[in-house]
This record gives C-alpha cells, structure tokens and sequence, in this order.
C-alpha cells in the first residue's frame, strides 16, 4: 500500500532503533470480536503501546485532533492506497470484515464488520458469501443492502476515473469479458462475478481459487455506496457513511471534520466504541509544527503514523517525559535491493549470490540511517507478518569475501565482472545504499556503474520496465515495499509473482522463478492461516535462496502517544495507531 | 493619464499571455523535447496499479495526448469561456473563468485559488503594515541618529533579520512564543476575519510579527540610506534656513524624497508576498497560496501550478502598475503621460 510518500520521514524517524531495546514481546490468545483488549490495560511508558492498551478508558465525548503533513489520495473507499486512510475510513465507513482493533498481531486478525460473519468458502475457495447485518443504515437512514456492496466493488473497478485504490477485486473476480465500467457498461449482467440473492447476501465468485479471500473482503473496496447516491470522482465531497461518524465537512487538503452518524447502531456493530463526539483533520500541517503540537498537546494524533521528524527524535531521546510517550514498531517495510537476473553473468544463481556474499550489511544498514534505521534484514518478508522467519544464509555483518569469491568461481567470473545499478536519485539514502554497495563489491572485482533516476520514473520508465533494464545492462536496482496488508499475500504477491510482471511500472523487478510462483499458488489456495503463513515463509526462503533479492532492512518509525488520549495502541494490520478506539479524557 | 494607464494595461495583458505560454511551454512542452510521452506524463497521476491500459486512457482523459497548441489552446478558452469535466456519472461545467481542473484531486483550479486568496492576503497585509511601519521608523530615527547605540544595535537587528530565513526563525518563534510560553496561536490556527477579526489577529499575529521581521530590516537599511543621502541635499538646509520645523523638514521633504525607492521595492514585495508566501505559509501551516502551490509542486499538479503562477504573475503585473501610478503622489517631479 501507498505508504510511500508519508514515510519518508519514517526513514528518518525510524532512527529510534536506538530506542527500541524495550520492545514488548508477543502475546497469544484466541481471535476476538471485542474491542481492545485490557488484560494490560494501564501499561505506560516507552513502547507500552506495542502490545498493550494505553490510558484505557470507555469514556464518550470531546474531540479528537489530528493532523498530516499532507492530504492522502482521497476520502472516497474506492479510490484510496493509503495505510493511514484505510485505517481511518474505517471510522466512517464499515467494510464486510475488518481487523480486529486490539494491540499488536492481535490486531492482524480479521473479524466480521458489515457481515454477520467471516466469509464462508465454497466451490474449492473460488465462491466466498456473506450475509450482512440485520438493522443496518447509512447516515441518511436509508438501509444498507448487498446491492450496494456489489455495486461498490465494480464500481471501484472504474481506474480512470477511480485511479488510486488497489485492483484486487478486479483482478481476482471471474469479470465479464464485455465488462468496462459502472458507468460505461452500466447493463452488462455481473452476476458471474457477484451475485445478490437477496437485499443481505452477497456472493463473489473468483476466477481461480482463494482461500485468503477475507483479506479482500476487508478492503475498502467493499464500503457500500448506493448506486443513486454515487456521483463519481465528486463522491469524496461527501461519502455517505456507514459507521459511527459522518463528514460534517470535506476541505480537500485543508480540514476534515466528522460528527456522530445519529443512524449508526452500535447493536449491529460489536468493534465500534466510538468515543470522541467529534473529529477534527487538519491537513497540510508543517511536519515540525505538527510533531511539536503532539509534543505540547495541542494536536492527539499524525494520521500518517509513520513517525516523528529527525528533530523531535532527538527530543524524545533527551527527555524521558517524552520517552515515556514514544512506541517504536517495527513497521511492515523493507528497503531492499533487486538482483535483476536477465543480463549475463547475474543470469547465474552464484555470480548473484557473490553479491549477497560480498556486500557490507553494516555498512548498508548505515546507509540507510545506521543502527538507527532499522534491523539488518535477512529476507523480504518484514517480521511481524505471518510466516516470517529468521534466515541465515549469508552473511548479516561483514562481508564473507572467501565464500564470495568462490561464488564467483562457480560462476565463471573468478576476477568479477561489471554491471549497473540503479537508484532513485531524489533520496539520499538510496544513493547511498548504491555507493555503499559499490564500495564493499569492488573489493571482491564486481565493479558497478551508478545511475540514479526520480522517483517519479523510476519504476514507469527506468527500473521497472522490463525493456529498458535489458538494454541498458541494469544488473541492481535499490527497491522497497510495503504490506498492503500484513499477511504473506499483502506483502508478497506483487514482488515475487513473476506472472504480475508487464511491460513497465513493476515492483517485482527480479524475481521470475516458477517453484516460486508454484508456491504462491500453494499459498493462494490453503484455507489453514497457520498452513498458509508456512508457505509464505517458504516462497520468502526461496527467494533468498535464489539470490533473487539483497535485503538491506526492516524499518522502524518512532510515534508519539498524544497527550490525553485514550485506548492508544499500535495495531499489527496498520503498524500504527489504531484509529477505531480512540477517545479523548 | 487615462491613456497612460490604458497603455499599461494592455501592456500587462501582453505580459501575462507571454508568462502564460512560457509557464505551459516548461510543463508541457519541454518534457516532450526530452522525449517524455503522454503516457509517462499520465503515469504521474495514476495508482500505482495501474496497467498500461489504463495509463493509456488516463492520458487521453487528461488531455495529454493531444497536440501541446490544441492544450494551450483548450486551457485559454477555459479561462474565457468556462470548461466541462467527466465526472464518471455525468459531465460537470467549470465556469469562466477556468483555469482547468485539477490532475490530482480532480477539482476545478479557480475556486481553490479564490478559498485560498483571504488567508495570504491576510497574512501580506498584517505583515505589510508592520514591516513598514517599523522599517521605516527605525529608518529615519537611526539616519537621525547616525553613529548612536540606537543605530548601531538597530543596523545589527536588521542585519540579523536580513540574514535569517524564515524557516528557522519562525520554527523557532513558534516553539518559544506557541508552545513554550503559549501566548501566541499554534500553527494553521488560522480564523478568518469575517468570523472573529480579534481571533483574526491573534491567529495571524506570529507570522506575521516573524515575517515582518525579515522585511523590515531590509527596509530598516534602505530607508536609513535613503534618508541619510536626502538629509544631506541642499533642499533639506534651505527649509531649516527658512525656519520649517525640523519634523516638517525630516517628514515632508526628507522622508518623501526618501520613499521612492522604498515605495518601489514595497510594490515588489506586497506583489510577490500576495501571490503566495511559500515559506511562511508552510511553517505556520496557513493553508494559503503558498502552501496551496508548494502541495502542486510535490505533486506535479500542473494545472494548479499553472493557475497559481498566472494568479502570481497578474499581482507583480498589477503592483507594477500601481507604484508606477504612485511614483506621481511621491516624487512631484514625475508625470506620467
């Protein structure tokens, strides 16, 4: 998900590794419809808020400040990738499921929102049904029907005119070929993909089976919006809301404010506390201002949740006070670099593996923003998502120049050999990765020619287009990923199925392995979660094992607990505060 | 002096439209010499899963792929005439005068361009007055004073002023005033006169005391060396020789030939400073021009670039005419014909 452009302050505020040495461990219990949970109810202190529920308080009323940096893509369910927006639409507008709003992985499990229940799976996992809530009602007291699910999910199909969310749902449903748009093709019969039965069920049907089809029902996507009230890319001026509170106003990058929707019924809506009688959304807020309005409480919360500048950073450490407010999770991003294998010699597993042999991971975690930055990664998959596990099969400090040379051997280029990198030249740090990389394989005779591009091309017309790296003999390219969700799917399928690879834009620049792709097939069909994240675990070892990838790290972000707010905790689906729990003393 | 300010006029008309095609010609023509097609163009304001497909109907809806003549052409009969949007579920009139719609978040430009005008004509104004008032002040009492404590510890304030960006001195005023000793509003706490002109003031009273301070010891320096060169012509002592008091002397003969340049460089100023303060509005979060076009920038929202810098270029053009008009009330030695 599109937690790009609000994260590049996470690089600097996951500078708080330094920190983090008092990261609560894991706790396990089975999945809950409640809200959050209190067995540590009252934890205080640094990083209190990675598994427990801060200031925890049922208290109803006040108003709840946030701020960002800048506006997201948009308020509208189906035109936003944004991890802060998903997390916060939730406030008002349900999806069928959602995750559960608890601390830590807790709050990776998915429950039932709109839908009585979890999906229930037929047909081998390609027919997935949902039965929505009796007494349902948007903020105009019209009811909420499976219709306007349906309608929701094609409608949001439409990419230009919704350009921004993902294309799951498109991608993934048996779609009439003559099918072009909501609005293009409004009489095209859908039925094949999405059937309603009645005014509460709701039954997709897949192109090829799926058994982690929940994750999809939990994207914004499935908001429902009735066809008449659906007035295209202006929707985002008013959405009508199905959760708790409503847009009393919409200032596209100014303000939003949300007030109690007096239609919204908690019976039908057991994860829903719904403190604050009211939000209020500054947007376009100076970053440093916006930190320092958290710090004196002025401001609760930075919606972006990617974490606090370089100079409050260096506030929190000085003062405990602050300290005290600060949680420093491990967030689902890692900051890689591509082995692209279509050019000789890097065609040759060893010649790549010289490469994870022979790069300096100190000197790349520096690169990155030193200790500071994140934890040295040995895989793709980030910790804290299903499946992930330690590996050890190269080197994580210092370069093994013996085993890289033999590599080297192996492959027929004893005196190394050359090749390009690239990197996205409007961030520092990649361009230091680049240099850094340059440096410590040189010294094993692997010389590299540096090529940065902006990042606003990098992936359309430079690194990922397919054309242009064969041309231009590209052999690296510095690269970096965040979950859509946090689950081995969300992570992973965009960067190690070689069949999402097209003609230009592609995030998986290297990875075109078939027993790779046969897993995530494997993955794609297990209904067991703990079966499926083994998997995923798998598909990430493969990976490696290939040589496919040179992890660099997994980042952090430093975030601050505003003053006065209650129920603060990170969640595991977002790795920021969750937004569903919030109230105000 | 009719047909002098009709000339101006059109001349400032000529301008625009010549500042209007140099701006369409940098984000839209260069990019097409460097070899940028409409589709990379497009890939700008697409999701990041978009297919090429997409990219390709995307750039057609923009517009992109139609020649750059046929563009400009389209945007200056929008501003003329109005223009229409696909909405998805219908299409939407934009009228006159339209300067397109927005890539990114799909709005028209004008409208955003005339929320957005109070809060910097706000902030310019507030400013404006202080930095003057206190920049020439000071200016006079220190040509006045020449040599004192009072001239040597003011040229070193204003120096000081002069030397500092705003981006650290109103970071730092904010932390001290704001949320140190919390008697100045916080950040993008802005209240729009019409609602609570006291609240008005009080929310606009940091950045602007911040931004006066920046501009008034320039004016400071130029109004001590203006003042210090009329004092000493030989007007000034034949008006004490004829037995004027000295503050007669000093305000009607001394600082009145002193303002001409102060005047000019105050038309510059107050034009540029209205068409957008891009730093000020961004550290103190005032959703102004300036934050308005610094957000297209970072998302290479053309036509709100566009929109923004025609609304930019028409205030220096309008403050140019204006001194120019005014140098006739200051210095009575020029006429304009």
């Amino acid at each position: 998900m599109n937690k790009k452009a609000l994260s590049v302050a996470a690089s600097g505020a996951a500078l708080a590794l330094a920190l983090s040495a008092c990261g609560g461990g894991g706790s396990e219990s089975a999945p809950s419809e409640s809200a959050p949970a209190s067995a540590a109810a009252g934890a205080t202190g640094f990083n209190a808020g990675l598994e427990n529920v801060t200031n925890p308080s049922d208290k109803k009323g006040g108003t709840l400040k946030m701020a960002v940096t800048e506006d997201w893509d948009s308020v509208d369910p189906g035109d936003t990738y944004y991890g802060m927006s998903w997390n916060l639409l939730r406030i008002y507008a349900r999806p069928l499921v959602t995750y559960n709003p608890a601390p830590g992985k807790k709050g990776l499990e998915l429950v039932p929102d709109l839908a009585e229940s979890l999906g229930v799976a037929s047909d081998g996992n390609k027919t997935w049904t949902y039965k929505l809530r009796p007494g349902l009602k948007y903020e105009d007291g019209t009811p909420i029907k499976a219709q306007d699910v349906k309608y929701a999910v094609l409608r949001q199909m439409d990419k230009t005119t919704f350009v921004n969310g993902p294309t799951y749902l498109g991608d993934w449903l048996d779609m009439p070929k003559d099918f072009v748009s909501v609005y293009k093709t409004p009489d095209v019969n859908t039925d094949q993909a999405i059937e309603t039965p009645d005014d509460q069920t709701v039954v997709f049907h897949l192109k090829r089976a799926y058994a982690g089809f929940d994750n999809f029902a939990a994207l914004p996507g499935t908001v429902p919006i009735p066809q008449a009230k659906d007035t295209g890319i202006k929707y985002r001026d008013h959405v009508l809301a199905s959760g708790p509170y409503k847009f009393e106003t919409v200032e596209q990058g100014k303000q939003y404010t949300l007030v109690r929707n007096d239609q919204w019924d908690p019976a039908t809506d057991p994860i829903r506390k719904a403190l604050p009688d009211r939000y209020e959304i500054s947007l376009g807020v100076e970053a440093n201002d916006l930190d320092n309005r958290i710090i004196s409480g002025d401001l609760h919360i930075d919606v972006a949740g990617s974490g606090v500048q370089p100079a409050a950073i260096g506030s929190i450490q000085a003062d405990p006070e602050l300290k005290a407010r600060a949680d420093n999770p491990i967030m689902a991003r890692t900051w890689y670099v591509s082995i692209l294998n279509d050019n000789p010699p890097l065609d040759n597993v060893e010649c790549r593996k010289a490469i994870l042999y022979g790069a300096d991971r100190v000197s790349l975690q520096n690169a990155y923003g030193g200790q500071l930055a994140g934890d040295v990664a040995t895989s793709l998959l980030p910790p804290g998502i299903g499946g992930w596990q330690k590996l050890d099969l190269y080197p994580t400090g210092a370069p093994d120049e013996a085993k890289a040379k033999e590599a080297l051997t192996a492959c027929g280029q004893p005196n190394g050999f050359e090749t390009t990198m690239t990197y996205r030249s409007d961030r520092p740090k990649e361009q230091a990765a680049a240099e850094s990389l340059q440096q410590s394989l040189g010294k094993i005779g692997i010389k590299l020619t540096l090529k940065g591009f902006p990042t606003s091309e990098y992936f359309t017309a430079y690194a990922g287009k397919p054309a242009y790296t064969k041309a231009n003999g590209i052999g690296l390219a510095t690269n970096g990923w965040g979950a859509d969700w946090n689950d081995g799917f969300g992570f992973l399928s965009q960067i190690i199925d070689s069949r999402v690879i097209r003609e230009a834009g592609n995030y998986n620049l290297s990875v075109k392995d078939p027993a790779v792709d046969g897993l995530v097939d494997q993955a794609f069909a297990e209904l067991d979660t703990a079966k499926r994240n083994a998997i995923w675990g798998e598909a990430d070892k493969k990976v490696m094992e290939g040589a496919y990838v040179l992890p660099a790290v997994y980042a952090k972000g430093l975030l601050l607990r505003g003053k006065g707010v209650t129920n603060q905790f990170i969640t595991g689906a977002f790795d920021m505060y969750d937004y569903l729990a919030l109230g105000v003393e | 002096m009719v047909s002098y300010i009709l000339r101006r006029l059109i001349g400032a008309l000529l301008m625009l439209a010549v500042v209007s095609m140099a701006t369409f010609s940098i984000f839209f023509v260069v990019p097409r010499l460097a070899g940028v097609s409409s589709e990379d163009m497009a890939n700008r304001y697409v999701g990041r899963a978009a297919t090429a497909e997409t990219v390709t109907q995307v750039a057609k809806k923009l517009g992109l792929t139609d020649p750059v003549v046929v563009q400009y052409g389209r945007w200056v009969k929008g501003i003329f005439v109005g223009s229409e949007y696909d909405y998805g579920t219908g299409v939407e009139q934009c009228p006159a005068p339209c300067f397109g719609y927005s890539f990114v978040t799909k709005k028209p430009v004008w409208p955003d361009l005339v929320d957005r005008f109070p809060v910097t004509l706000s902030l310019a104004v507030g400013a404006a007055v202080i930095w003057v008032l206190a920049g020439v002040s000071v200016g006079v009492l220190s040509a006045l004073r020449r040599g004192s404590f009072f001239d040597r510890a003011a040229m070193i304030v204003a120096l000081t002023g002069v030397s500092l960006p705003i981006f650290f001195t109103g970071i730092v005023a904010l932390v001290v005033f704001s949320y140190g000793l919390g008697i100045t509003a916080p950040g993008g706490a802005y209240v729009p006169f019409t609602e609570n002109p006291v609240e008005w003031a009080y929310s606009l009273l940091l950045p602007w005391i911040t931004l006066a301070f920046l501009n008034a010891a320039a004016y400071a320096r130029l109004t001590r060396a203006g003042m210090l060169e009329t004092m000493g012509e030989d007007y000034i002592r034949t008006a004490r020789a004829k037995g004027l008091k000295e503050s007669t002397v000093i305000v009607k003969h001394g600082l009145r030939a002193a303002l001409t340049p102060i005047v000019t460089i105050f038309g510059l100023d107050f034009s540029i400073l209205i068409g957008g303060a891009l730093l000020t509005e961004n550290v103190f979060s005032l959703q102004g021009l300036g934050k308005y076009a610094t957000a297209a920038i970072a998302a290479q929202d053309l036509p709100k670039i566009m929109g923004f810098v025609m609304l930019a270029a028409f205030f220096i053009v309008l403050a140019n005419l204006v001194v120019d008009l005014l140098y006739a009330v200051v210095d009575p030695r020029v006429r304009l014909t």
